[in-house]
């Protein structure tokens, strides 16, 4: 037989496989890296099922007029006001209410509950609404689709949807046009060790101490204990959502 | 009994089936302008807000891809049911239940806030959700019922007919329940949150899908210069009288269950009382033009053998079925949610206990009217195509 047969010599063989497993390892590996370099993030910073994070809001200390929550809500976040006020986004807001009978007034701030079982997590079709194991509810913005099914599905009308363009966004929380999102119980704080959320400061630093935040599971924290002693109730608790934010003195 | 000949679907003039095709295509072009305006813009430039968080795209869409699975109603009779009238118009059936579907479809990826992650929903799925399983029902739906019609256009696949047949027949039960579980599955609105809501759905597309039905043959029939027997289109007449009376009593049901419930007085008050333009579409839109006037124009002697009175009935059911839908997508959105029962909110910043105003604007009903648009394209391009019109249907 001749060398001029059609049948594949040694070499080039050598040559093809050789670039297949080339190009494998080059398409591999960074994945590898990265994988390797999550990794280490996650030892430092994994949340835990040890806690489960939530709040006490008393509804007698919040006072009126006051916005103090709201504005440090925004400027940690980045939440610009655009004057829009149908489409703007609003992570925590104040609400007056009036007793139809009895005409008793109160003053309460409402923001994702941080439900154990959340309404918003059921619904969303590409698992972009999900529960930490610490009890915080987030969106993973790279993979919300931003078909707002979440919105409908929120009893406690929650959420927001990023409804324009954003720039000079806050290194704390990253958001993205066509998104939907809400209150993350300032997880970039809890993730980095400190134990006290944006609108919880300012609300102590403006003298009312309506909001405390805390781990539910420490039967040692003030949250927890504060919960052992007074009647709480949970807003819509005939949905037996069992919420991470409680309420005192409503 | 005489063999029925198949053919496709030539117009009485080449102009009129180009210049038909142009338009709907002018429309679809003003559409995806419309889409890619509200995607680049962000939807702050629609009336929809972080309060109707679903607006008329989803009206459009929804309708649309209820229409579908109704439209192919006639085909399950045929082939399933045995019905040996409705057996000739299989065909352009599942052909129009493709084309309606996917139309819808267009509409609802394309009011995505992220219509550019659709691979994200067709790769990520959370089986708890009623929307991920709809992902799968609607795009099971088109390759079952493109399949089923292979096998009624293919003798030699005419042994496959039954069985898809009963595929198909089950799965549109299957995908109109899912749809109606997005808003069943709902325990946030008072609107929603009701079991009902799924065989409602389920009705509501027999509706719908028959009246569509009707509507596009009477006019594929006119445009291609060939004959509808009068008898035949009674028959689908008086099944459509059929469908709108069930959807009257699904709605009796529904609201006569919300009544009994002081918690839902609200919403009842809203809808049938004072709740201002969605008072109007549930009497004038629903119930007058959608339900009373083609039950009347179907079932009145002086139109017994009248085609005009069915045209006009179905598009009154087409109508009513519009606003329904809307009463239903935006209605329940637009009432506010009772987060504190026996409490006014005197204080928000975030609407509480308001009724919220919600005005479409142009590039959402462009999108809307688009989906439709790319319904009928298909449609018209499908009957050209492919054999799925009887050569003529006399009695």
């Amino acid at each position: 037989m001749s060398n001029k047969s059609d049948q594949p010599s040694v070499q080039r063989r050598q040559f093809i496989g050789g670039t297949i497993a080339a190009a494998g390892a080059l398409t591999l590996a960074p994945g590898v890296i990265l994988h390797a370099a999550s990794d280490g993030d996650k030892a430092t910073s994994g949340a835990s099922s040890k806690h489960r994070w939530g709040m006490l809001i008393d509804a007698n200390k919040c006072a009126d007029g006051c916005s103090a929550c709201v504005d440090a809500c925004n400027s940690e976040h980045g939440l610009t006001d655009l004057g829009r006020p149908e489409t703007d986004a609003v992570w925590i807001r104040p609400v007056k209410l009036r007793d139809k009978q009895t005409g008793h007034v109160d003053r309460l701030v409402m923001m994702c509950q941080h439900c154990e079982h959340p309404p918003c997590v059921d619904v969303c079709p590409t698992n972009a609404s999900f529960k930490r194991i610490d009890g915080v509810v987030l969106v993973d913005r790279h993979r919300c689709i931003g078909c707002r099914y979440c919105m409908m599905a929120c009893p406690y009308k929650a959420r927001s949807f990023v409804h324009e363009a954003l720039s000079e966004q806050s290194v704390a929380a990253p958001r993205g046009k066509g998104c939907v999102e809400s209150c993350t119980l300032c997880v970039h704080r809890i993730d980095a060790g400190e134990m006290q959320t944006a609108c919880q400061e300012a609300c102590t630093k403006e003298g009312h101490g309506a909001i405390v935040f805390g781990d539910l599971k420490d039967p040692n924290s003030e949250i927890s204990r504060m919960l052992k002693s007074h009647n709480s109730v949970q807003i819509r608790a005939d949905l037996e959502l069992n919420t991470g934010v409680r309420y005192l003195n409503l | 009994m005489s063999k029925m000949y198949y053919r496709e679907l030539y117009c009485g003039s080449p102009v009129r089936f180009w210049m038909g095709l142009t338009l709907l295509g002018a429309i679809i072009a003003v559409g995806l302008g419309a889409a890619y305006y509200m995607e680049h813009q962000g939807h702050w430039v629609t009336g929809m807000s972080n309060q109707i968080v679903w607006g008329l795209p989803h009206v459009f869409a929804i309708f649309l891809i209820v229409a579908a699975s109704g439209a192919l109603n006639v085909a399950s009779i045929g082939s399933v049911f045995g019905g040996p009238l409705y057996k000739p118009l299989g065909r352009y059936s599942a052909l129009l239940a493709i084309g309606l579907l996917v139309g819808g479809l267009i509409v609802l990826v394309l009011d995505l806030g992220r219509p550019d992650r659709l691979i994200v929903a067709m790769t990520e799925y959370n089986f708890k959700s009623i929307f991920a399983w709809n992902v799968i029902l609607y795009s099971g739906f088109v390759a079952i019922v493109a399949v089923y019609l292979w096998t009624m256009m293919d003798r030699s696949m005419e042994k496959f007919k039954r069985p898809l047949g009963f595929a198909a027949f089950f799965w549109r039960i299957a995908l109109t329940t899912g749809t109606g579980s997005i808003f069943g599955f709902l325990v946030a609105r008072e609107a929603y949150d009701a079991a009902i809501m799924a065989p409602m759905f389920v009705i509501m597309s027999f509706s719908y899908g028959l009246a569509f039905f009707i509507i596009t043959l009477i006019a594929a029939y006119i445009w291609g210069d060939r004959e509808i027997g009068v008898y035949r289109l009674t028959k689908l007449k008086n099944l459509l009288g059929v469908f709108v009376g069930a959807v009257l009593y699904f709605v009796l049901a529904y609201n006569l269950t919300n009544l009994y419930v002081a918690q839902h007085h609200g919403i009842e008050r809203f809808i049938l009382l004072d709740g201002g333009i969605y008072t109007m579409m549930f009497w004038v839109g629903q119930i007058l033009i959608g339900s009373i006037i083609p039950l009347f124009l179907i079932y009145s002697p002086a139109f017994e053998n009248s085609r005009w009175a069915i045209a006009v009935a179905s598009i009154a059911v087409l109508i009513g079925g519009f606003f329904q839908i809307y009463l239903i997508v935006i209605g329940g959105q637009a009432y506010p949610m009772n987060l504190f029962p026996g409490k006014e909110i005197i204080e928000t910043g975030f609407f509480d206990g308001q009724i919220i105003n919600y005005v479409p604007t142009f590039p959402e009903a462009a999108l809307g009217v688009a989906g439709m648009a790319v319904s009928l394209a298909l449609v018209a391009i499908g009957a050209r195509v492919f054999k799925v019109f009887p050569e003529t249907l006399e009695d």
